[in-house]
């Protein structure tokens, strides 16, 4: 009982992770994106259309799941980024309110895959997403037992979400670029007063931030629903925990990887539970529950070192008086 | 000083902002190895001027030349590239970081952050600066996180450094070991521009002096060769005369006493220290100072907006604690400060009607707003008050500064107030809508209604008030009557060059005669 819910609870926390890490990217460089729920549905759509490019260039038979998976890949966070360029151009080249964008690209994101995704061939998907979820199952994790089952069973997205999250947290912690790119999030006067390129680090961002998010889309449509494109309600419902996330992780990628598997784990209780449907919608309401109360301790608490950006939602034009 | 090679000349500047020009062609030349003083009152354009250079501001008109080599600079990365670099006079740092993380911010070259460290630490003691480079900026003092803006620009190798206002937040004895570093500087052949409006700084520590009024370029001068008073008519300029009334009424009692009042600034520092004053009914007290020396603070402190130490009496009764809709209720409105007139004032979206409901809905009961009666007294605001506006139901964004002073006003003294707080309320308007408000205002004075005037024009404030208390970095320099003192005297009051307090103790200067409170507690005692 205990082994099946915590390898569910990595396997529900990867889409969050993907969402809130690349959300962390964007909120870093100053811009709230409320844009993350139609951006991971965009990423999802993309990564389709990918496995779909593939099966019509080679064949459903036979899949090569490493070039599959690329062309997934380089789909969602291309179908992802340009979710976050609309955004970019919007916010920072033409200062519209950071919050109504956002919501509008939620919107868009979301009807879209409505749109296209009801189109696609569920069978060939279905096929594909076997291949996807299967890949980089080392054969040997029956071998180890509860270890084995828990933490090495996993597709090779899971990895992936893990390994992007440590090197975020490098990036922005360790790297010049990354210190640049805080101190635009924090004070983008002073970052251009030294010579920085706001609108450049800031276009960076939130392209490169979307594309990760997105890629919990594709992780969640190929992967963990096996391939069923029906599923964009839920999506859009991840995609606001994966903000929340960021709340709670406090604007620390390190700490989402443990939120995600608290919010994941929360997600999950409910059908290991032998509970009604009534009951579920507690367990949906916690992670929402626990977020503002680390809102509420991290404002009493008001350690310089817990807060949000300071610039964070506020565009930065120049010659502003 | 004839024989010295030029660094930098700026040529024929212009700035405006939104038809308003800031830099009206300004010419200024800097030498190697001197330092520049520019001085203007606020609002001259100093800062402007100063943005320009360091590529803050794209000029609309004029060049720079650096090294008699037209400069291009877009940006403040050109303008590192040229060796300029700036101390902005609200610092431009990140509270987050530590001292040296700042410092790094925007460098192109890579650096570790322990060769960043050796390099910044050996400027610091070059330069005597004591300063804990790992500590982060939200620990520091404000002289800390000066001394990190000065090492931040000259860690890039700067040969023209700009400081604005870099004595505003610092103690004398900080002042006095900061112009130390600024000589060493020049000493370096470094070329340094000092902005800064108070003279006996001009005067201390640079070589030239340029002055700026209203935008334009008035003149250079040697320091040696000049004085505080010349500087000082260069800088306000010439007497204008204005047509303003000064009501002679017979005052009354004070009717508002203010006594021993501290406010603080929203950084912690200190805006307003020990002041003592009153207002009488029938009489308007203008305020001079410079901007930002506690003019700001000090009428949110007596409309109840900003905390405060030190007591405050309307009529003899404290108000200590009172909120600011109780203070409203007592009869004390404070109207227009323009910095902010659709901030705090009006809300700019909704219409004149609706603007006006935000202030009288208290008085209707009921679940809905009474909107008859707004719309009738909008239009006789209006009408009154002589406001054009294409209706009563557009945004007032869309009116003109004047209009909107006049709504506000109109709304603000419609209910018959006996203290009425204004700040700069003729500020960005054209000559007939000032006049036009002074004479709202002098109807207001005839009612007996005791006015404070914060203005920012000597000539209007000697004109139109009854007398002018100035203020200095918060205290107060003394309290005259317009028509026993000159604008001389004020400028270099305003300065803290000249201290009535301390130089007539026994005047008593704040403190009414015929106190209210004194008589209150005299009725206690007996």
């Amino acid at each position: 009982m205990l082994v099946p819910f915590l390898r569910e609870t990595i396997s529900m926390a990867i889409t969050y992770l993907f969402g809130s890490t690349g959300e962390t990217v964007i909120e870093k460089g100053g811009n709230l994106n409320l844009g993350i729920p139609g951006i991971m549905c965009l990423g999802a759509l993309g990564g389709v259309i990918g496995v779909n490019t593939y099966i019509s260039i080679f064949t459903v038979n036979n899949i090569m799941a490493w070039l599959l998976i690329i062309f997934a890949l380089i789909f969602a966070f291309i179908f992802a980024a340009f979710g976050g360029l609309i955004y970019a151009v919007l916010t920072v080249t033409l200062q519209a309110n950071q919050n109504v964008t956002g919501l509008a690209l939620t919107t868009f994101g979301v009807g879209l895959m409505k749109f296209i995704g009801a189109n696609i061939n569920q069978e060939n998907l279905t096929l594909a997403s076997r291949s996807i979820s299967k890949l980089f199952k080392p054969e040997l994790y029956q071998k180890l037992g509860w270890f084995g089952e828990i933490f090495l069973s996993h597709g090779v997205l899971v990895y992936l979400a893990i390994i992007i999250a440590i090197l975020t947290t490098l990036f922005l912690n360790k790297t010049r670029k990354g210190l640049f790119l805080r101190s635009i999030g924090e004070s983008p006067q002073t970052a251009d007063a030294q010579g920085i390129n706001v609108t450049l680090y800031k276009y960076f961002a939130i392209l490169v931030g979307s594309g990760i998010a997105g890629l919990g889309g594709l992780y969640y449509v190929m992967d963990r629903s096996g391939g069923t494109t029906f599923v964009e309600a839920s999506i859009e419902a991840f995609g606001w925990m994966a903000v929340a996330l960021v709340i709670f992780s406090m604007w620390k990628p390190g700490i989402g990887i443990i939120g995600s598997l608290l919010f994941g784990g929360l997600y999950i209780l409910p059908s290991f539970l032998k509970i009604s449907n009534v009951q579920i919608k507690i367990f949906d309401m916690v992670p929402y529950i626990v977020t503002i109360i680390v809102l509420i301790i991290t404002s009493v608490v008001n350690s310089k070192n817990s807060q949000p950006p300071a610039s964070l939602g506020v565009n930065y034009y120049r010659e502003e008086r | 000083m004839e024989n010295k090679e030029i660094k930098l000349e700026l040529r024929n500047i212009s700035k405006h902002f939104k038809g308003v020009y800031a830099n009206k062609n300004v010419n200024i030349n800097l030498y190697k190895g001197e330092i520049l003083s520019i001085l203007g009152e606020n609002g001259s354009g100093k800062t402007t001027l100063m943005n320009v250079l360091s590529g803050i501001y794209t000029p609309d008109e004029g060049e720079i030349y650096i090294n008699n080599q037209l400069a291009h600079i877009h940006s403040p990365k050109d303008a590192f590239e040229y060796g300029i670099g700036m101390v902005h006079q609200h610092f431009k740092l990140v509270d987050t970081f530590t001292a040296i993380e700042n410092i790094i911010l925007g460098l192109k070259e890579k650096v570790t952050l322990k060769e960043a460290l050796d390099k910044a630490s050996g400027i610091a003691e070059r330069y005597g600066f004591k300063v804990d480079l790992k500590k982060k900026i939200h620990n520091m003092s404000v002289s800390e996180k000066q001394t990190v803006e000065i090492i931040k620009v000259l860690y890039r190798e700067v040969d023209i450094l700009v400081l604005d206002e870099p004595t505003a937040v610092l103690t004398p004895q900080e002042i006095e070991k900061l112009f130390n570093i600024i000589r060493k500087m020049r000493d370096d052949n470094k070329s340094i521009i000092i902005i800064t409006h108070k003279l006996n700084e001009v005067m201390s520590i640079s070589d030239r002096v340029s002055i700026l009024r209203k935008g334009e370029y008035i003149g250079t001068l040697i320091t040696n060769e000049t004085n505080e008073r010349e500087l000082t008519n260069y800088m306000v300029g010439n007497k204008v005369d204005l047509k303003l009334e000064r009501l002679k009424l017979l005052a009354t009692k004070p009717t508002l006493e203010i006594r021993g009042l501290n406010v603080l600034k929203d950084d912690g520092t200190q805006a307003i220290q020990d002041l003592n004053f009153f207002l009488r009914g029938g009489q308007i007290l203008g305020v001079a100072g410079i901007a930002g020396c506690g003019q700001k603070e000090l009428c949110e402190a007596i409309v109840g907006l900003r905390s405060y130490k030190g007591d405050i009496t309307h009529f003899g009764e404290s108000i200590v604690g009172y909120t600011p809709e109780h203070i409203k209720e007592i009869g004390i409105r404070m109207s227009f400060i323009p910095e902010d007139r659709l901030g705090l004032g009006l809300a700019p979206n909704l219409s004149i009607v609706d603007n006006l409901l935000l202030k009288s809905y208290r008085k209707t009961k009921g679940l809905f707003v009474d909107r008859k009666s707004a719309r009738k007294e909008a239009l006789e605001v209006m009408e009154r008050y002589n406001v054009s506006a294409e209706s009563v139901d557009a945004p007032v964004k869309n009116l003109s500064g004047g209009n909107i002073q006049k709504i506000l006003l109109g709304r603000e003294i419609g209910t018959d107030p006996n203290v009425i707080i204004t700040a700069y309320p003729v500020r960005g308007l054209d000559i007939n809508s000032s006049y036009m408000i002074y004479d709202i205002l002098n109807e207001e004075k005839a009612k007996n209604t005791a006015i404070l005037f914060i203005g920012e024009d000597l000539d209007v404030l000697l004109t139109f008030c009854d007398k002018i208390m100035v203020l200095c970095e918060g205290r107060n320099m003394g309290i005259v009557h317009t028509k026993e003192t000159t604008k001389e005297e004020i400028g270099l009051m305003m300065t803290g060059a000249r201290n009535l307090l301390e130089m007539y103790p026994e005047k008593k200067y704040g403190f009414a005669p015929d106190s209210l409170i004194d008589q209150k507690k005299e009725e206690v005692n007996k």
